[in-house]
């Protein structure tokens, strides 16, 4: 147990220094495998794109369907849902988005006013709201009753966003691909 | 310090022997039965420490298992989207997507819980000539196996595969061929899947002389990817690893033997 | 080498913690200033190296068990998805099946050394025992986990290793009923393997801080075989000093690893295992991994099946029992000639059976004639060897052998000036 202080210090503490560091290093590159394979696998990311047939779909209807393992609601909107709508006032509404903003254009390059495609999650805590239900005949939250309207926006309750508009396009007049 | 460095070097050089001596006995039973014929040592690109795929032999070789073995074999763990990862054939996306539609997959049920056929996607696996091993057997005689992980699955590897390509050859006259055909490097010689590849068989479209032996080549090139799809990653990888270890030893050794030197 | 604790808090909410939770003290006094000979080779390193072995082994293991499917159905298809799908699976997968090579190895150069040096003499026989327990768990915990890929090795190994059970008289067909789950190994089996193989890491672990605690009660044992007499010139504290040889040993230790995961991952496995199990079909050439050949090969030497499996337990379980059969009054082979050569040829015949465990048992070896010197004979004698070892030559060898002169001190055994016995090592 000799004590060996003394001469060249600088150069013996920078030894050590390095030592650590090199060690600290290679530590910290050896836990990234292990926190990346929590991550989305390959065949995860793979099945992220879907194609759904609406042709059948008859106005006023809905259909659930499972993209990314969660419920993706395609409503086929009537007149009144869209006029309903496009009536409110978007700066009254806790998350503002004029419903135009909530539909994409068609093949034709026009806005396919009367499909409505959601993900259908309630943006306060995750459960699934139940269609045509509740004031703004949009939709309703059992968990906590927060209440959408025919656009999916948030009108009332504890959520603070309007529903997730899933990224998408239209392959053809009846065919949607999601994701 | 010169009884330090003897000591290391000592060790190392254990360490070695030992190593070699495990590799020795795992692999001896490689090398057992009678009438096996060494299979002939080929030089292959995914060999040694920078070891890569070569593109141009993957995709000939996917066109020489697409249009040969997978009439008979599946390769149930290869998806269409492996074409395209890095570190494979590396098609396109777009190819991807176009050879995948080749095929029709059965899906569903759909909402009115019926099955339905559609066009292959880049995420369906190979297609299997047979839905089940029985049906295979019943069909063909023998059941034909699996390739996705051949090259892995037999003692002797890629050369192995390469050599049974090549291996089909007339029985010798003593030889009591009761069923199949002869083929000089099958353990016992007598197997039950004929020749499968003739000279001009596949079309390639770059060039390259279509021989038997080149198609042999390529296929189990493609094959060898199919087992490890993940080779080229790993040798860089283990390059990474093995430059930084040996910094770290050495930058360790030094630090050992100033810590040491206080205690003499 | 248990003396009085070293440990002074350095400041207020050290001293608070102390009085509470005496952590920091345990780990000063186990791991920083515990008294460490000062003639360790690095053969002593293995001790640290095989800790990082168990540490590696749970943590991949743990995240390996995150994607692996133990179902019959699923789990060959779940281990190709690990290796093609799962970001860093390969990696992980590779360096978890190579790790359990990479522990054997380990374990065994660590057991040799005991053996070569005599650490398991008094006083350290409970020390020896615990690491006997410690290699009986790595054994089991290593059968369990082959079986989970599912391959062809994998059913054959768990079913030939089941039936190993069916031999004991009258119990023995209820007890690879109970073991399976059923009436071949199956789904059941499987899952319980999963389970097991979950457990027995764990368990490994708690023998671990018992045998570091027995370490630390008797104290190390050294090169030279002689107790410390002056804890201030004989020892050396832990750390630096053996913290940092021990991890030049782990970084020499990882380079054999990596070469092994990143050039040769397949190297030590068997090529069947990558062919989905098929209960219909055994393959040609059945055998377990290396680091049980030995002991499959003496369970292949004898004859009769309740015999050969009696044997094969025996040679682990006469370990338990060494520390009775060595009858010397010296620790260390580097001052007993005699011994120092039988151990050497013990180690050999180790080999040599490993290399029969991995044989054909009717491979000829030497023709003679029509037949001649086959695999199975040489299993025999080295069997033979392997117990007499044991049996006859530890007790005997204590009492012929003629040591020689052992060094005063361990300071005087490696300090310049006093090398007169480096000469016989």
């Amino acid at each position: 147990m000799a004590e060996t202080h003394a001469d060249e210090p600088t150069r013996r503490d920078f030894l050590y220094v390095a030592t650590g560091s090199l060690a600290a290093v290679g530590a910290a590159a050896a836990i990234w495998p292990l926190i990346d394979q929590m991550n989305p696998d390959a065949s995860v990311l793979a099945l992220a794109s879907a194609e759904f047939d609406i042709g059948a779909i008859p106005v006023g209807q809905e259909i659930t369907v499972k993209w990314r393992g969660k419920p993706i609601f395609i409503r086929h909107r009537s007149e009144e849902e869209i006029a309903e709508a496009e009536s409110v006032d978007v700066s009254s509404l806790p998350d503002p988005q004029p419903d135009d903003a909530r539909v994409i254009a068609g093949p034709g390059g026009e806005l396919e006013k009367q499909w409505l495609v959601v993900v259908g999650i309630c943006t306060h805590l995750g459960c699934v709201p139940l269609s045509y239900r509740g004031e703004y005949d949009g939709y309703f939250c059992p968990c906590h009753g927060s209440v959408y309207d025919t656009s999916g926006r948030i009108r009332k309750g504890p959520a603070p966003l309007n529903l997730e508009v899933p990224p998408y396009e239209f392959v053809s007049d009846t065919r949607i691909k999601i994701g | 310090m010169k009884k330090t460095m003897k000591t290391i070097s000592r060790a190392v050089s254990l360490a070695a022997v030992a190593a070699v001596g495990f590799t020795l006995l795992a692999g001896a039973p490689a090398q057992a039965a009678v009438g096996e014929v060494e299979p002939i040592d080929l030089q292959w690109s995914f060999e040694g420490v920078f070891g890569t795929y070569d593109r141009d032999a993957l995709r000939r070789g996917y066109k020489v298992y697409k249009e040969v073995c997978s009439v008979c074999h599946s390769m149930q763990y290869v998806r269409f989207r492996n074409l395209a990862q890095p570190g494979g054939p590396e098609f396109s996306e777009g190819q991807v997507k176009t050879l995948a539609a080749e095929i029709t997959v059965e899906d569903g049920p759909n909402s009115d819980g019926e099955m339905f056929e559609r066009p292959g996607e880049p995420k369906d696996a190979f297609p299997s000539p047979y839905p089940n091993p029985e049906a295979a057997a019943a069909a063909l005689g023998a059941v034909a196996p699996d390739l996705s992980l051949m090259t892995k699955a037999r003692p002797g590897g890629a050369d192995y595969v390469y050599s049974l390509l090549v291996g089909y050859e007339e029985a010798p006259e003593d030889f009591n061929l009761t069923t199949g055909s002869y083929n000089k490097y099958f353990p016992g010689h007598m197997i039950a899947m004929p020749q499968p590849l003739s000279d001009g068989q596949v079309d390639y479209e770059d060039g390259t002389p279509n021989t038997v032996e080149q198609m042999a080549k390529d296929v189990t090139h493609f094959m060898m990817w199919t087992a490890e799809p993940k080779l080229e990653q790993r040798h860089r990888m283990g390059f990474q690893v093995l430059i930084y270890l040996v910094a770290l030893g050495g930058i360790l050794y030094f630090a050992m033997r100033k810590v040491w030197a206080g205690a003499h | 080498m248990s003396g009085e604790s070293t440990y002074t808090p350095g400041n207020g909410f050290s001293r608070w913690l102390d009085d509470r939770l005496p952590v920091m003290r345990l780990v000063n006094d186990s791991f920083v200033d515990y008294p460490t000979p000062r003639n360790l080779n690095y053969w002593w390193t293995f001790g640290g190296i095989l800790t990082f072995c168990l540490a590696v082994q749970i943590v991949t293991g743990i995240v390996l068990a995150m994607h692996y499917i133990p179902t019959t159905e699923l789990a060959f298809a779940s281990v190709e998805h690990i290796m093609r799908d799962v970001n860093y699976g390969w990696l992980l997968r590779y360096v978890h099946a190579n790790g359990a090579s990479m522990f054997f190895i380990a374990v065994y150069i660590h057991m040799f050394r005991g053996l070569y040096y005599g650490s398991y003499k008094a006083p350290r026989e409970v020390l020896w025992i615990l690491g006997v327990l410690i290699y009986l768990l790595m054994m089991a915990t290593a059968f369990f986990g082959y079986v989970l890929p599912w391959g062809q090795m994998s059913f054959w190994g768990a079913t030939v290793i089941t039936n190993l059970f069916g031999a004991i008289p009258f119990v023995g067909e209820a007890l690879r009923t109970w073991l399976w789950g059923g009436f071949a190994v199956g789904d059941p089996t499987l899952n319980r393997f999963f389970s097991l193989h979950y457990l027995f890491p764990f368990l490994i672990a708690g023998v671990v801080i018992l045998h570091v605690w027995a370490l630390h009660v008797s104290g190390q044992g050294n090169p030279a075989g002689i107790e410390v007499k002056d804890p201030k010139k004989d020892t050396v504290p832990f750390t630096p000093y053996a913290t940092i040889k021990d991890a030049f040993g782990l970084v020499i230790f990882a380079i054999l690893f990596a070469y092994f995961v990143f050039y040769n991952p397949n190297g030590l496995g068997e090529p069947d295992n990558y062919i989905e199990a098929n209960p219909l079909s055994t393959p040609a050439h059945i055998v377990p991994e290396w680091y049980l050949l030995p002991f499959y090969a003496i369970l292949r030497a004898v004859p009769d099946k309740l015999g050969g499996v009696v044997l094969m337990f025996g040679a682990i379980a006469i370990l338990f029992v060494l520390p009775w059969l060595d009858t010397s009054k010296v620790r260390s082979a580097r001052f007993r000639p005699l011994y120092k050569q039988f151990f050497w040829i013990f180690a050999a015949a180790c080999i040599g059976l490993g290399y029969c465990g991995g044989q054909q048992p009717d491979k000829i070896l030497i023709h003679v004639g029509d037949g001649g010197f086959d695999v199975t004979d040489l299993s025999r004698i080295l069997t033979v060897y392997y117990f007499a070892h044991f049996l006859i030559l530890f007790p005997v060898l204590g009492l012929i052998e003629k040591p020689k002169p052992l060094p005063e001190s361990i300071a005087a055994s490696v300090l310049p000036g006093t090398r007169q016995e480096k000469a016989t090592s």
